[in-house]
C-alpha cells in the first residue's frame, strides 16, 4: 500500500492536519477523516456537484479532488457558512424560498451560490442557472433555488 | 479507488525522469477531472500519479506580440477570466467556457481536455481552428507536434512513455480574424457534444472577402478532424451564402461519424452541415467588429 502522508490545510478558517492515502478524495478526507458530512457524496463523476466546496476560493468537485493535492491549500465546506449568531443570508433565503426538499444537494448549491455571489454580486436569472448548472437537484425542479439565490443576491447588497 | 503512489516533481525534467522511470505505469495529473473519474472505474490503473499542476512551465498563460502560450494544466477558468483571450482567441474561450460546469472549470485544463484525446473534446476543434502547437517534453529534449496531427484515435494520441504535454503556442491574430466554437448538444449545458466545430477566419481590408479559414470538426470521426478542404476552399472567395454552404458540404464530405444514443449517423452529418455554416457566420460578425 502507498506511504500515507501528512496534509496540512486551511479548512473554514482553521489549519488543519490530516493524514492520507494517495487514492483517497478530498470528500472521503473531509466525510471520513474529519467527519465534515455536508459535502454530500451523489455520483462520484463530478456530474452532480453535492459534493462542491471551495479550494482557494474556487468551487470544486470534492470527489474529483485527492486528499494529497491540497498541501497548503484553503478549503471552505458549508459547515463554516453560518455566521456565529445564525444563518447567512444564502442559507435564509433557501429556507424562506423551500429551496430544498430531501437536501442532498443543498450542501453543493449554498456553496456554489457564494463562489457565484462572490464573484458575480447581482447576477441575472441565466447568469445563475448556467452558473449553477453544474449542480443537480431531483427535487425541486430548480425554480426555487434559482429564486431563492436571486433574493440571497439582493440581501446580501443591502448588507444582510 | 485502486491504490497508486503520488509524486509531485518541481522540474519538468524531474516530471519526465518520474514518467520514464515508470514506462507507461504513470500518468499525469492536471485538473483530475478526467483521471480521478477514469481510475475510480478502472479504465486506468497507475502505479503512481504525477502531479505536473504546481510546474510553473505548465501554468504559463502569456499573450504577446507572439501570440499566445497556454500551459497544459492551465484551468478553464483563467482562460475565459482573461478580456483580451476572449476577444483574440474567442474560440478557445468559447470552448473554456463550456468545458463541464463550474466545479470542472475550476480544475479541467485545455491541455488535459487534448491528452484525454476524446474525439468530442470541446477544445481541441478550437485549438486547431486557431492553429495550436502542442509542445511536448520527453527524455530526448522537447518537439512540437500541431494540434491536428496530436490525436490518433479515441483516447490515443501521439505522446510516447515519458512525453509530458508542457504547453500549447497560437499564433498572433492577423487583423480582421475572428474565431468561435460551437457545440450541438440536447440539453443547455454540462454534456457532451453531439458534433462540435471550431472555425477561425481572417477577412481581407474590406471585410468582404476570405483571405483564410480553417475548420475543424469533433464528434464525427475517431479523432477530431481538420477540415482542410473546407477551410482552403474560402481562400479568396468573397463572403456570401454560397461560399459558406460550399464549406460546409465540404467539411460534411469529411465527416464520418457513427450512431451513438447521441443521434444517428444521418443525423450528425446534417448537424455538421448546419454547425459549420453557423460557426462560419459567427466567425465573420466576429473578425468584422
Amino acid at each position: 500500500m502507498a506511504k500515507k502522508r501528512v496534509v496540512t490545510t486551511t479548512i473554514n478558517g482553521q489549519s488543519t492536519e490530516f493524514l492520507c492515502e494517495p487514492r483517497q478524495t478530498l470528500l472521503e478526507i473531509l466525510r471520513d477523516t474529519l467527519r465534515l458530512t455536508g459535502a454530500k457524496e451523489g455520483c462520484s463523476n463530478g456530474n452532480c456537484g453535492a459534493c462542491t466546496v471551495l479550494l482557494d476560493g474556487r468551487p470544486v468537485d470534492s470527489c474529483l479532488v485527492l486528499g494529497v493535492e491540497v498541501e497548503g491549500a484553503k478549503i471552505d465546506t458549508v459547515e463554516g457558512v453560518a455566521k456565529a449568531d445564525g444563518l447567512d443570508s444564502i442559507q435564509q433565503a433557501f429556507l424562506e424560498n423551500a429551496a430544498l426538499q430531501c437536501g442532498i444537494c443543498t450542501p453543493g448549491f449554498i456553496m456554489s451560490t457564494k463562489a457565484l455571489l462572490a464573484e458575480n454580486p447581482d447576477p441575472t436569472e441565466h447568469e445563475a442557472r448556467f452558473y449553477l448548472a453544474g449542480n443537480l437537484c431531483r427535487c425541486t425542479g430548480y425554480d426555487k433555488i434559482v429564486r431563492a439565490v436571486l433574493q440571497a443576491a439582493k440581501a446580501k447588497k443591502s448588507g444582510n | 479507488m485502486r491504490d497508486f503512489e503520488y509524486e509531485a516533481p518541481q522540474t519538468v525534467a524531474e516530471a519526465v525522469a518520474v514518467l520514464g522511470r515508470f514506462n507507461g505505469q504513470a500518468r499525469p495529473l492536471a485538473g483530475g477531472t478526467d483521471l480521478i473519474d477514469q481510475i475510480r472505474v478502472g479504465r486506468h490503473a497507475p502505479s503512481v500519479v504525477v502531479d505536473i499542476k504546481k510546474l510553473p512551465e505548465l501554468n504559463v498563460l502569456e499573450l504577446t506580440e507572439s501570440g499566445l502560450r497556454l500551459g497544459a494544466a492551465v484551468p478553464c477558468y483563467r482562460i475565459y477570466g482573461g478580456c483580451d483571450i476572449n476577444q483574440k482567441y474567442a474560440a478557445l474561450a468559447d470552448s473554456a467556457r463550456i468545458i463541464g460546469g463550474i466545479q470542472i472549470q475550476s480544475r479541467a485544463s485545455v491541455g488535459g481536455n487534448l491528452c484525454n484525446s476524446g474525439p468530442a473534446a470541446d477544445s481541441t476543434p478550437s485549438l486547431i481552428a486557431l492553429g495550436a502547437v502542442a509542445v511536448i517534453a520527453g527524455p530526448n529534449g522537447t518537439r512540437d507536434v500541431p494540434v491536428e496531427s496530436f490525436c490518433t484515435g479515441p483516447g490515443k494520441n501521439v505522446l510516447a512513455p515519458g512525453e509530458l504535454l508542457v504547453e500549447l503556442k497560437f499564433p498572433p491574430r492577423p487583423a480582421h480574424s475572428g474565431s468561435h466554437y460551437r457545440r450541438f448538444i440536447p440539453r443547455n449545458e454540462m454534456d457532451i457534444a453531439v458534433v462540435g466545430v471550431g472555425v477561425s477566419v481572417v477577412l481581407d481590408d474590406s471585410c468582404e472577402k476570405f483571405v483564410s479559414a480553417r475548420i475543424a470538426l469533433g464528434a464525427v470521426g475517431p479523432t477530431p478532424l481538420f477540415a482542410t478542404v473546407a477551410g482552403d476552399g474560402l481562400a479568396g472567395k468573397s463572403v456570401s451564402e454560397k461560399s459558406i454552404a460550399a464549406a460546409a458540404t465540404a467539411a460534411q464530405a469529411i465527416a464520418t461519424p457513427i450512431d451513438d444514443m447521441r443521434g444517428t449517423k444521418e443525423f450528425r452529418l446534417h448537424v455538421t452541415g448546419v454547425l459549420v455554416r453557423r460557426v462560419i457566420e459567427e466567425a465573420v460578425k466576429r473578425a468584422r467588429e
